[in-house]
């Protein structure tokens, strides 16, 4: 196959080879940089509270130190919160007839009564409480080593549940736990919501500008996908770096 | 409220890839056809275009082309004493809704099935004797040949533009395609694909091990094409948004792409949109079908529509739904095992193993849905059933149909579900790796079946479906010695690291991870009304009016991506709908 010679460039010289490319190459920046900081967001579902739970869980899931950005840079938050707030939190979706058995195995999928939205209100009062209760403070107010303590409980608790594709996960699931409760007081209703927290991070992280998280499409360029160009017929069978920065469908650049 | 509307010659039920070729075959001959959707319309355009389609939150991740499990799902348990639990959220497998079905957002791996899979247990007996199929092992013959379907293969691939390289034209081996594929009496259509560094890697060590390997049949197109019907596919761009999306590109073949904007042309043929058909209404005596009864959303009214032909072609579980709920065969009992209706589910025995070489760039966004190099080596009818003891078959591939990244980006066993650990490895890991897959058949058993659900109901107050499957130890054996055969191979393309995940001994089915959409059986065909549902050419036995199509209709499943083998069956049955049954209506056998 014959490849074009304007993509036979290293991805430094083409986008510092203009004044143009360096102009767009700084417009996705400016324009997450143009919205409202995280501080000052108006949240659309989540309380002050769940937000401030929100935000710090979400910095210890995806942290801001090493490389790459973290779930705050990218205004993964605010992904949350819109999510829980549409269609997503509502369960929109979702078969949500009865009756509801929430502590069947959890290998034949989730049976909450619950919506997503609800489990989140209700997992994050109950983790407030029992941080209260433990650490002297709400989850929020904890330092992130303890907060990772937290999360990491979470995690080993008797549910965690297969949001994310795994063909590994055919073990067969950890038996119900028979008192009906889970890490941190976690009803049957609520086991779900740390592999909610989870994906739901992984997903503002890496989803399209337009849903409020990955800001400037930083986790894209991160990792070196090129979003939403959706045209790469050039670079079949090439093994090379691909030379442009994502694209949003937007038309956002970066 | 409720109506009755004038009487159709054929009433089609769900306007999938079946549906659109029953359409277009009968439309042709003149009837008076009214094909009902229950899903809303879809169109390349506006549907399916570019940036809007290229949204993986939409469409990979909340299945912006699925159906709704608010609308419509089942119910699913793993023996038949377990409690069925309704599938609440999609996760195992993802039928599809609207008009082009499973169509829209399939990969378009486009195989056909080798001659002894259709006749699985006469091979066994006659090869290995009838002790090789254990007791509840419940395989069957389909009643058909791969020679008879020949043809039929021939046109749906030629219809439907399938890229590939042929292996075996009029009994001549051809190099460079599966010398292990049944006799084919043309090439492909379409050249194969271009393929990936990885995939020719692959390709390059199989062949030093004195493997076969050929690139993926696809029905993502590798050049332009023009069809019998003067419909018109573009060159694949590549885009990496292929099984779970609409083709921005008019490249993947879909009923969109290849059948419907030249069947919405004759003015006999017409078609309902958000119109769910409740039931199929049968004649006093039951022996034939007198039209059906649908929901007309936008009316808000239930509608009785008659028809002399009735034609399911709605997604496999939900014709057997349908059949269930309006009486068509006797339901079959686990028990006894009489009864046909709901017989045979069965599903797909896939694992992999995942290899990351860290210093090679895989750019696994550059892909089409069906890239990749396959090996048949291990093809059902390559393997010696009584001395590996399982009966079964796969094929192997290499390569990647995307490069999304909430989808999933492979990191090293070991490596943090969260944390600076998980960050550092998505950005260190992401298009260094590629995976060798087996995807491999599954056979029928006696406790692996579709009823109807005692506690859970749709929206329309009908029982839900209810689904009791679970993993078997033949078909566990099988994916075992598909791990050896792929870990002799991995270990010779020398990564830095890999891990495998295939099922084990004692494997429970697990409905929350994505395996796949090929959910088969229930309402299978065969020699013999006793037990199949449906006769050789997919007409019920019991109502000769009624013709059900697509994998519903697999008495067990094959080694193979299904769409192949359910769109020459639905060729074969049209043409014997107009060349047999309209001259002459009755059982066709």
């Amino acid at each position: 196959m014959s490849h074009p010679t304007y993509l036979n460039t290293t991805r430094r010289g083409f986008l510092g080879g203009t004044a143009a490319a360096s102009a767009l190459a700084l417009g996705a920046r400016a324009r997450a940089q143009d919205a409202p900081p995280l501080e000052e967001y108006s949240p659309q579902y989540l309380s002050a509270a769940e937000w401030a739970f929100v935000m710090a869980a979400t910095a210890r899931i995806i942290p801001s130190d090493g490389d790459g950005p973290g779930a705050i840079e990218t205004r993964v938050p605010v992904f949350i919160d819109l999510q829980l707030a549409g269609d997503f939190g509502n369960a929109a979706d979702l078969y949500m007839e009865g009756p509801f058995k929430p502590d069947a195995p959890d290998t034949l999928g989730p049976q909450s009564p619950l919506t997503p939205a609800e489990i989140y209100r209700g997992a994050i009062e109950r983790i407030d409480a029992a941080c209260t209760d433990d650490y002297g403070s709400v989850f929020a107010d904890l330092d992130p080593t303890q907060q990772d303590e937290v999360l990491s409980a979470l995690e080993e608790g008797p549910s965690t549940s297969g949001n994310t594709p795994d063909m590994a996960e055919d073990a067969g699931g950890a038996a119900p736990n028979t008192d009906g409760s889970t890490a941190f007081g976690l009803t049957p209703e609520l086991k779900e919501f740390f592999s909610l927290l989870v994906q739901n991070t992984k997903e503002g992280y890496f989803a399209d500008p337009m849903y409020g998280g990955n800001a400037g499409m930083a986790a894209w360029s991160y990792i070196g996908f090129p979003g939403a160009r959706g045209s790469y017929a050039e670079w079949v069978g090439r093994e090379e770096d691909y030379p442009l920065g994502p694209v949003s469908i937007s038309g956002e650049r970066a | 409220m409720a109506r009755t509307d004038t009487k159709r010659d054929v009433i089609i039920v769900g306007l999938g890839w079946t549906g659109a070729i029953a359409g277009i075959e009968l439309a042709k001959e003149g009837l008076d056809i009214l094909a009902l959707e229950r899903g809303p319309d879809r169109s390349t355009v506006p549907d399916f275009k570019y940036p809007d389609v290229i949204d993986e939150l939409r469409f990979g991740i909340r299945y912006g082309y699925m159906q709704r499990p608010k609308k419509s799902t089942l119910t699913i348990r793993r023996s038949l004493d377990e409690e069925a639990m309704p599938y609440r959220r999609l996760g195992s497998f993802l039928p599809g809704d609207g008009v082009g079905g499973a169509g829209i957002h399939w990969n378009g791996q486009t195989w056909r099935p080798q001659a002894q899979e259709y006749r699985l247990r006469s091979y066994v007996e006659e090869t290995f004797g009838a002790d090789a199929i254990p007791d509840d092992m419940t395989i069957q013959d389909w009643g058909v040949t791969a020679e008879e379907l020949e043809p039929y293969y021939d046109r749906f691939e030629y219809m439907a533009g399938i890229s590939g390289q042929a292996g075996v034209v009029n009994g001549e081996t051809i190099a460079g395609g599966n010398p292990f594929e049944p006799n084919r009496s043309r090439d492909y259509p379409l050249p194969p694909l271009a393929q990936q560094p990885d995939s020719l890697y692959f390709a390059d060590v199989a062949r030093q091990m004195g493997y076969h390997p050929f690139p993926r049949p696809a029905a993502n197109a590798s050049a332009p094409h023009v069809n019998e019907y003067g419909m018109q596919l573009g060159p694949c761009n590549y885009c990496g948004f292929c099984a779970r999306y609409g083709c921005l590109n008019y490249s993947k073949s879909s009923p969109q792409t290849c059948v419907l904007d030249a069947l919405k042309r004759y003015e006999n043929f017409k078609y309902r949109v958000n119109s769910e058909v409740l039931r199929v209404n049968l004649a006093e005596d039951g022996q034939t079908a007198t039209g059906v009864t649908y929901w007309d959303a936008e009316a808000e009214e239930e509608v009785t529509q008659p028809a002399d032909i009735v034609i399911l072609a709605a997604y496999s579980i939900h014709n057997v739904h349908l059949m269930l709920l309006s009486g068509i065969g006797e339901p079959y009992n686990p028990q006894t095992g009489t009864g046909t209706t709901g017989k045979n589910y069965s599903y797909q025995m896939n694992g992999g193993t995942t290899m990351f070489f860290n210093d090679r760039q895989f750019n696994p966004f550059v892909a089409a849905g069906s890239s990749g190099m396959s090996i048949n080596d291990f093809g059902m009818e390559q393997i010696d059933y009584a001395a590996e003891g399982f009966i079964g078959g796969s094929y192997m591939t290499c390569g990647h149909s995307n490069g999304q990244p909430i989808r999933g980006i492979a990191v090293p066993e070991g490596t943090p579900n969260w944390g600076a650990g998980w960050k550092q490895a998505v950005g260190e890991h992401y298009g260094h790796s590629t995976s060798l897959g087996s995807h491999g058949s599954n056979m029928s058993y006696r406790d692996c079946y579709l009823d109807l659900d005692p506690t859970y109901t749709d929206p329309h107050g009908r029982p839900l479906l209810r689904l009791t499957f679970d993993w078997k130890d033949n078909d566990i054996r099988m994916t075992q010695f598909m791990r050896q055969r792929i870990e002799e191979i991995v270990e010779a393309m020398e990564p830095d690291s890999w891990q495998s995940s295939y099922k084990e001994d004692g494997a429970t089915y697990d409905v929350r991870p994505y395996q796949t959409t090929h959910n088969v059986g229930g309402a299978i065909m065969g020699e013999n009304p006793q037990t199949s549902s449906i006769n050789r050419f997919q007409q019920a036995w019991g109502q000769h009016n009624v013709f059900v199509l697509g994998a519903s209709s697999f008495p067990q499943n094959i080694q193979y991506n299904p769409t192949g083998a359910v769109g020459a069956l639905a060729y074969w049955t049209t043409g014997a709908i107009v060349n047999q049954y309209l001259p002459n209506p009755g059982p066709l056998v």
